[in-house]
């Protein structure tokens, strides 16, 4: 089997993380911050631990200002309803996956003012357009880091700076780019960066967070669910402090476990050279697939400009087709479709039937690209 | 006779954080379940020589740490 689905969620996991997971629900399986006894503290020690990993990760300042979440859906959902009100006006790209858009479009109904900011059929964002669309007043931007279609990087420190001019926060989408490609909030100036455990963290599904800048007033940004936390239980309303205003009910011990062991595991292995990997088996996965006749490739060519995500299609074939192939007759395994971005399949002109995305990961080797670049050939020639 | 100290906090993370500190700097600390006399901000509270306290409480500002307040407390 060759899997080449790591932009969906990445496997297999390093060992350590199982390991991790295993071990914190063995030994360290209290209630983190209820209870106060030895295995209550071990729980939240574990999960303070990944907290700090977190915040070397993305050089946050402050590691109390790490929120955990389920997944990246739920860390942008934190701050899209927790930041916007109606009459706010908020600027977002072509390029969002439904994390983003969905919610956005739910508070355009209830009366946020909703820009969308059109993008090249590459998938990459003409800064001038997004400079442009900030020339009037507005709360947030939003910019989805790596396209989780084409892979496509989005300047997210000119936007950053543009952000500030206006007035605006910048909510950066980091689901497909954390752990792939050095993420600095400070140096960038990111206020709100939302990411997820299970791609390139390496940690298990379930895991997720929003890192929160200094820059960010959280007075202004209302908890998406309120309840206990384990602290101020005499008071019947939600505490202000952070992490606990935004991480009511018990949390996922093993899962956060897995990611600090998943993120301890990517940093000794070291960034730079799993990009490099990822940059390294990409190219070979392009230049072997520009070779055949007919298919199609989107996205960007330059693999500084690029993640590892490649999508392509062959005129005259079902992606499903294509996707039901490769796994049934090679063992390949890809994602077809919208991969829930119809915005950034419009932008590319791959809407509605979608593309065949193939994503490598740290643990794809050059075997697997030539096995894969030979069974996409026979499906297109037959 | 001077008892110990009891460092209390309003979140479970910032106890973490305060006993990482201050183990890093080589005091002798404990977390433990709050004293009910004290407070019920957070169930976790960071027990250490009282003897230390005015240190203690000088590397915590440091670090910047909000804590909910330090108690002295006697021993029976």
């Amino acid at each position: 089997m060759i899997y080449l689905d790591n932009a969906a969620t990445s496997w297999p996991k390093p060992p350590e993380v199982l390991q991790a997971m295993t071990e914190a629900l063995e030994r360290a399986g209290g209630n983190p911050g209820r209870s106060g006894h030895r295995l209550s503290i071990a729980a939240a020690r574990v999960i303070y631990e990944t907290r700090e990993e977190v915040a070397r990760l993305f050089n946050a300042a402050d590691p109390l200002k790490i929120v955990f979440t389920g997944n990246a859906t739920h860390a942008l959902n934190l701050a899209l309803l927790g930041l916007l009100k109606p009459g706010d006006r908020v600027v977002c790209t072509a390029m969002e996956h439904n994390a983003v858009m969905r919610p956005l479009r739910h508070l355009e109904k209830q009366g946020v003012i909703l820009q969308v900011v059109p993008c090249a059929p590459d998938g990459s964002l003409d800064i001038d357009n997004l400079a442009q669309a900030l020339e009037k007043k507005a709360s947030l931007v939003v910019v989805n880091h790596a396209s989780n279609v084409t892979g496509t990087l989005l300047p997210v420190a000119e936007a950053a700076s543009l952000a500030h001019c206006s007035g605006a926060l910048l909510l950066v989408d980091a689901a497909q780019s954390a752990g792939v490609i050095p993420i600095d909030i400070q140096a960038t100036g990111i206020d709100l960066l939302a990411f997820t455990g299970h791609k390139g963290l390496q940690g298990p599904p379930g895991t997720g967070g929003l890192v929160i800048n200094s820059s960010v007033d959280t007075s202004c940004m209302e908890p998406l669910i309120r309840g206990g936390t384990g602290s101020r239980s005499e008071s019947e309303y939600q505490p202000e402090e952070l992490p606990d205003k935004y991480e009511s009910g018990t949390a996922n011990l093993a899962g956060i476990a897995g990611l600090g062991a998943g993120i301890r595991w990517l940093m000794a292995r070291g960034i730079v050279s799993i990009r490099r990997h990822e940059q390294e088996m990409s190219r070979l996965l392009l230049d072997g697939l520009s070779a055949i006749p007919g298919l199609r490739l989107y996205g960007t060519r330059d693999m500084t400009q690029s993640i590892g995500i490649i999508s392509f299609t062959i005129p005259g074939k079902r992606v499903s087709e294509i996707g039901l192939r490769l796994d049934k007759e090679f063992g390949i395994l890809s994602r077809v479709g919208l991969h829930c971005a119809p915005a950034a399949h419009r932008t590319i002109g791959s809407f509605p039937e979608g593309t065949v995305r193939l994503a490598p990961g740290v643990f794809t080797t050059r075997e697997e690209v030539h096995t894969t670049i030979r069974a996409v050939e026979r499906i297109a020639r037959s | 006779m001077t008892g110990y100290g009891v460092i209390l906090f309003y979140t479970t993370s910032s106890a973490m954080r305060t006993e990482k500190v201050l183990v890093k700097a080589g005091y002798s600390v404990e977390l433990i379940p709050t004293p009910r006399e004290l407070s019920s901000d957070c169930g976790i509270a960071l027990r250490f020589d009282w003897t230390q306290h005015e240190q203690i409480r000088s590397d915590v500002d440091d670090a910047r740490i909000e804590i909910a307040g330090i108690h002295q407390m006697y021993q029976e």
